[in-house]
């Protein structure tokens, strides 16, 4: 027993001659919320369907739970609750017939799933939406409802697969305060996302790019990865009156190897051995700082593109 | 760990199918009053027995003899004599080519005239009938030839009591040869097959349209549990499809049933077992509700063909007569008719059960098989 919730190594996904997920190594610790980022079509659903043993591995293997998913898939699902992309519940039956339906395949006596309800209902809000149907619920709420069918049987570990795509500003973040609280009652979150804010929320994030993990961190050591801030480099935050000239004339400048427009700033990243002065900005201001997560993403994707094309 | 097959799922499975019917009108709706619809149009439209084929008469003789055979075809329950008056060849043609008349019948001049002949000439008459529609065509035909028949041996026996020879056929099994005794059985049939395929076909599909079977696969459900959990309201629904026809069958339209309902349904149960499996098959292999409608309704083809549901398999080519007893379809309206027309039973229709059963279980099994292999 390793103790760790998900503990993978080398986990490969193939359909047909595509490898999907291509030797994937990942450990997740209990209690941990974990950001899964990538593009379309990089493999982050792959990976969570191999994860729960929906999906054979071809290569390596995951303990999920204490469990070889390979060998007892039906055993780690029973454990697990998955939120998939889009909404996956019954948009004809009502937020209670759902929940009574879910209660009734994961096979919870009345009693309990009576309780569970009643906490899940509880703690989501979904007092009011009892009796409206799936299909007319708003988004945030659908996904409030497919999160407690996700919960009834108080699984350790929950998948959510972009569980905030399409829902307004509002609800993502009620969704996330949901998710940190969850998270305090030590229940262990996957979560994949497009969005950069969303990923620094999380404890860790593994970046997936092509069928790989190219990087696993803490947000802070993802940003301090050589790829991303090379030795010798530093992030720069310029500000000035016309973002769009500043970085055309930046693009010019030797030293400066990435300049990309934030609002009315530009983020770049240049020789720390040139100082502002040396750069010829004229009045802008210089002011150092780290890099984003999407200065991170962009830089592995960018590497791994040019090792491929070598 | 929940390793075994769980009631508890199932019945969570079927009651959740029971809402999705009950919330979906448009299902409910085809599945009960389309065959409704049906069963009053095949019983009152259709009908292969002629009656009152629309018929003019060019009466160029004009004496009491041409009048009394006119008054045969006027009597005829089968010609309904147009009161449109006919002068010549050409009116006469025209009637029918018009469609007004699918029978123009002509009397010539000389036909009294020959009859009254000793040595008696033959009296002739004309009769044209439409052949566009070949069922009244060779029945009119008939009854036409049946009535100068009658006409005939009258005039020879003059004054004698009625005819020497009388002809009683006796049809048995369905006395007054109704359509309806005959469309009915196998529309049950045609309609309870078309049910359990659509509605099976359709249970799956919608799941992954919607993408709700994929959050069942991280369930503990098992296919097993699943797929009876779904299809029981379906075999219900269906079974109450095929009771709804049988009893407007009986009621409305007068079909007696001579042998034992139970016997009718114990029939139908494996073949509605093979139609929900073979809808499942269907699902396994398509990812639309359209592409599943399309694969259904290849399904129905043949067996709407080739089962003797519209054309007797007696007079199909040998080839396809074969073919046809590998259709499930061919056996229960082989079966619903002799139960329903005939008062078979069990003694009669043993074989029936076999066949229907190994279809129905050899169809599921492949079908569950399938359903499985794509869960891995």
């Amino acid at each position: 027993m390793t103790g760790l919730t998900i503990d993978a190594h080398g986990v490969t996904v193939r359909f047909g001659h595509f490898t999907a997920v291509n030797r994937v190594s990942l450990q997740v610790a209990p209690g941990e919320v974990f950001g899964l980022l990538g593009p379309n079509g990089s493999g982050k659903t792959t990976l969570i369907r191999g994860l729960c043993g929906l999906l054979p591995l071809a290569e390596g293997s995951a303990i999920v739970l204490g469990r070889d998913v390979s060998r007892e898939a039906e055993a780690v699902r029973a454990q697990i609750g998955y939120m998939s992309q889009k909404f996956a519940l019954y948009s004809d039956l009502t937020t209670r017939e759902n929940m009574d339906f879910y209660a009734g395949i994961y096979g919870l006596s009345p009693e309990v799933a009576q309780r569970r309800k009643q906490e899940l209902i509880d703690l989501t809000g979904l007092a009011p939406y009892l009796d409206r149907r799936g299909g007319q619920l708003s988004g945030g709420w659908k996904q409030r409802l497919a999160l407690v069918c996700a919960l009834l049987h108080s699984p350790r570990l929950i998948f959510l697969d972009e569980p905030t795509a399409g829902i307004d500003p509002v609800a993502r973040r009620d969704l996330w305060n949901l998710l940190f609280r969850l998270s305090a009652e030590g229940i262990t979150l996957v979560v994949t996302t497009h969005y950069m804010d969303e990923a620094e929320r999380c404890a860790r994030v593994g970046y997936i790019y092509l069928s790989n993990l190219l990087a696993v961190g803490t947000p802070q050591e993802l940003k301090a990865l050589p790829e991303v801030t090379p030795p010798g480099t530093h992030w720069l935050e310029i500000v000035g009156k016309d973002p769009a000239a500043l970085l055309e004339r930046l693009r010019d400048r030797r030293g400066v190897y990435q300049a990309t427009i934030f609002g009315q700033s530009v983020h770049a990243l240049a020789d720390a051995t040139r100082s502002a002065e040396e750069l010829g900005l004229g009045d802008a201001q210089v002011h150092p700082t780290e890099a984003s997560l999407e200065d991170v993403f962009v830089a592995l994707s960018r590497n791994r593109g040019n090792g491929d094309s070598a | 760990m929940n390793t075994h097959f769980s009631f508890q799922r199932l019945v969570s499975v079927a009651r959740k199918e029971s809402l999705h019917i009950l919330r979906d009108p448009g299902t409910l709706f085809f599945a009960l009053f389309i065959p409704v619809l049906e069963l009053f149009m095949l019983g009152y439209a259709i009908d292969t027995n002629i009656r009152d084929v629309s018929t003019v008469i060019l009466d160029q003789c004009k004496t009491t003899e041409s009048r009394a055979l006119i008054r045969r075809f006027e009597t005829s329950t089968s010609f309904k004599v147009l009161p449109e008056r006919i002068y010549t060849d050409e009116q006469l043609t025209q009637a029918i080519v018009a469609g007004r008349a699918h029978v123009g019948i002509k009397i010539p001049e000389n036909y009294s005239r020959n009859l009254g002949r000793v040595p008696r000439e033959k009296a002739q008459i004309l009769v044209l009938v439409d052949g566009s529609e070949a069922n009244i065509a060779a029945s009119s035909l008939n009854v036409a030839s049946a009535l100068a028949l009658q006409e005939s041996l009258e005039r020879v026996i003059q004054g004698g009591q009625g005819l020497p020879v009388e002809l009683a056929p006796l049809i048995l099994f369905n006395p007054d040869t109704r359509s309806a005794n005959f469309f009915i059985p196998g529309l049950m049939v045609v309609m309870c097959q078309m049910m359990a395929i659509m509605l099976s076909a359709n249970a799956i599909v919608r799941e992954k349209e919607n993408g709700t079977l994929e959050q069942l696969f991280m369930t503990p459900v098992k296919a097993p549990e699943l797929i009876l959990g779904k299809l029981l309201p379906y075999l219900v629904l269906t079974f109450l499809e095929f009771c709804t026809i049988l009893l407007l069958m009986n009621v409305v339209f007068q079909v007696p049933i001579k042998g034992h309902v139970v016997t009718l349904l114990m029939l139908t149960l494996p073949f509605v077992f093979t139609f929900l499996g073979m809808g499942l098959f269907i699902s396994t292999r398509v990812d639309t509700r359209e592409a599943a409608g399309q694969a259904a309704m290849g399904t129905m083809m043949p067996s709407i063909f080739l089962s003797g549901y519209v054309f007797p398999l007696d007079s199909m080519p040998q080839a396809f007569y074969y073919l046809a007893q590998i259709f499930p379809t061919t056996w229960l309206i082989d079966a619903a008719r002799g139960v329903i027309l005939r008062g078979a039973g069990w003694r009669e229709l043993w074989l029936h059960s076999v066949v229907l059963w190994s279809m129905g279980i050899g169809m599921f099994a492949l079908a569950m098989l399938r359903f499985h292999k794509r869960l891995q």
